[in-house]
């Protein structure tokens, strides 16, 4: 196990390394000059070569790629050009709200996505599953910056029950969470219901019948207990899907998170925090399918995941 | 005695040729839901080259009169912040809101095609530099990828549409790759070789037609997935002008009047909603039909 550990970690190094040198080129693959660009239309050149000589743009690029690799090490995600900051110290206060917001939604989803799921099922072609069936094909195809909108008008502005942005309390992640799980909840209830539809064909299924067993048990101890590994697998799969959904759902909320600031330094042309931002979300991105692997494998020790 | 009558013209005629279409056909019509999706893209498709021309509104023209009215006779589907007429605006809008997902679903699949029998076909080093590549595109998330790389070629229609077609690519090339490689171990591929065919004779006239059936499931719910990842863009302000009559661009700017004029919102989402869940009712209905395994079982 611990073998099968390390060579995941080491194969992710490699990934880790060309992810960091697409993000290094990030500033270099804008069209114009760089150092322009972060000093300024308006900017003298002399200004524009100060810019050049402080960013280490004047360097040759391996040489830059390295002082950028030495600064990430350390922590150090360069200044921000619009708030003059650290980045590192922006994205401190913006990191675990984002963080929060993720699992929160991943948690509700997944527990309401498989109970669709196992509804779906058990009532194959029957109306729960009819109803459960068009409930997900609808979430997966329900805009999440409109379905937040509808939430906000709703909940909102009609009842006044939940405030429309920011944070203030727990009440505030509830309507970001909503809307940013419902993909997935509808992705985890669909494959729930056709995983379980095929364990209930297999053999084992069919002998725990013939040894009268009653259904719920055959159902709930047999068949989801094994439809259960590739579902909780699939469903950190999507993780991805949540950490880009977030940029978008936390700008409909006005939710100081990272994807929130991702936008806005884009509309600055905040290019350090824009570069940045997009090696966090890849790396959290990248520990996360991580950790899915290693759990597959625990989880289901049958599995080699190097055939 | 009983006599049995030939018909003598019905035993001249050949027996029924197979047709994989037709058969194809028999199956698709059952499909009763994925059927009425596929009519509703039709008549999409078919607005979106004659919008413009049966709008009943001028799209970009400001009518300060008749700013934020809901729904009417005179005006279907009411009027925005400027007074446009929100219908004509929406016909309008089908046809730049499906030429940016078919356009980047389709460049992304002939790119991610191509790359996928590559890798798949030759295997070796080719395969695992392409893999590695496109393992690199998956380290990053899809829509994030697409916000990159706008951030990078500025906002704009075009931008999105490079934008989702690199996203698409590695999806289309491990599916291809896929698919190719459980093609290439076919006896017919194999006599292929052994005759002296070419390897873009054996690529694209043997290989390739395996992976339609896959390709062909796997692009209608992309094309989903495009309309989404478009409109979210232009929604955030990366995508299309804002005075443009793009769904996402029309959500956006009508969400300060949501508590006045929620028609302003509510029409648009409802045009990527229906569209984007029809495109999904046809992947299933075709995935019904197609994928051997959903097909045999």
């Amino acid at each position: 196990m611990l073998k099968f550990v390390v060579r995941r970690v080491i194969e992710i190094i490699p990934i880790l390394i060309i992810v960091s040198m697409l993000t290094f080129l990030f500033i270099h693959l804008i069209p114009g000059d760089p150092a322009r660009l972060v000093a300024g239309k308006d900017a003298t050149m002399e200004e524009v070569e100060n810019v050049r000589h402080e960013l280490g743009l004047d360097k040759p690029i391996v040489v830059q790629y390295v002082d950028y690799m030495k600064k990430l090490v350390t922590g150090d995600l360069g200044t921000s050009l619009t708030t003059s900051l650290p980045v590192i110290d922006m994205f401190k206060s913006r990191f675990m709200p984002s963080i929060y917001l993720t699992f929160l939604s991943m948690i509700w989803a997944t527990i309401i996505g498989l109970l669709i799921g196992v509804v779906s099922a058990v009532f194959k072609n029957k109306w729960p599953d009819y109803l459960g069936m068009v409930t997900a094909v609808s979430g997966i195809s329900l805009p999440g910056f409109w379905l937040g909108l509808l939430l906000i008008q709703l909940f909102s502005v009609q009842l006044g029950w939940l405030p429309t942005g920011g944070i203030d309390s727990f009440k505030s992640y509830i309507l970001p969470s909503l809307t940013l799980g419902a993909g997935i909840m509808s992705m985890i209830a669909r494959f729930t219901r056709s995983s379980l539809l095929e364990t209930m064909q297999a053999d084992f299924i069919r002998t725990s019948r013939a040894k009268g067993l009653a259904e719920r048990t055959v159902i709930f101890g047999h068949a989801l207990r094994n439809s259960l590994i590739s579902v909780v697998t699939i469903a950190g799969l999507q993780f991805g899907f949540l950490l880009g959904g977030s940029v978008v759902v936390e700008t409909v909320f006005s939710f100081p998170g990272m994807g929130r600031l991702l936008i806005d330094s884009i509309s600055f042309r905040d290019y350090p925090v824009i570069q940045s931002a997009i090696l966090l979300f890849a790396v959290e991105f990248i520990i996360v399918n991580l950790i899915v692997d290693i759990l597959y494998k625990v989880l289901n020790p049958k599995i080699q995941l190097n055939s | 005695m009983s006599t049995t009558v030939i018909d003598s013209k019905k035993a001249q005629q050949p027996a029924a040729q197979y047709s994989p279409l037709k058969e194809f056909w028999r199956n698709y019509k059952k499909k009763k839901v994925a059927l009425i999706a596929s009519v509703f893209i039709f008549l999409l498709i078919v607005i979106a080259f004659i919008g413009p021309y049966i709008a009943p509104y001028d799209p970009y023209e400001p009518n300060y009169d008749a700013i934020l009215e809901g729904p009417s006779a005179a005006h279907f589907a009411g009027t925005d912040e400027y007074g446009r007429d929100i219908f004509s605006r929406l016909l309008v809008g089908t046809k730049i809101s499906l030429t940016v997902s078919f356009s980047a679903v389709f460049l992304g699949l002939i790119a991610g095609t191509i790359l996928g029998l590559i890798s798949g076909y030759f295997g070796g080093r080719v395969d695992k530099v392409i893999m590695r590549c496109c393992d690199v595109f998956f380290s990053f998330p899809d829509l994030l990828l697409a916000i990159a790389i706008v951030a990078i070629l500025g906002p704009g229609i075009n931008n999105v549409i490079i934008a989702v077609m690199i996203f698409s690519v590695p999806s289309f090339a491990r599916l291809v790759r896929g698919a190719t490689l459980s093609a290439k171990e076919n006896v017919y591929v194999e006599a292929a070789k052994s005759m002296g065919a070419s390897h873009t004779r054996i690529i694209f006239k043997h290989i390739f037609p395996e992976t339609i059936s896959e390709l062909i499931i796997f692009v209608t719910m992309r094309v989903g997935t495009a309309i989404l990842a478009a409109s979210g863009l232009s929604f955030l302000g990366l995508g299309a002008s804002p005075e443009t009559p793009e769904w996402g661009v029309m959500l956006s700017s009508g969400r300060d009047y949501l508590g006045t004029a929620s028609h302003v919102v509510l029409m648009p989402g409802i045009a990527i909603f229906l569209t984007v869940l029809a495109f999904n009712l046809i992947g299933d209905g075709l995935r019904d039909v197609l994928d051997p395994k959903i097909k045999n079982s």
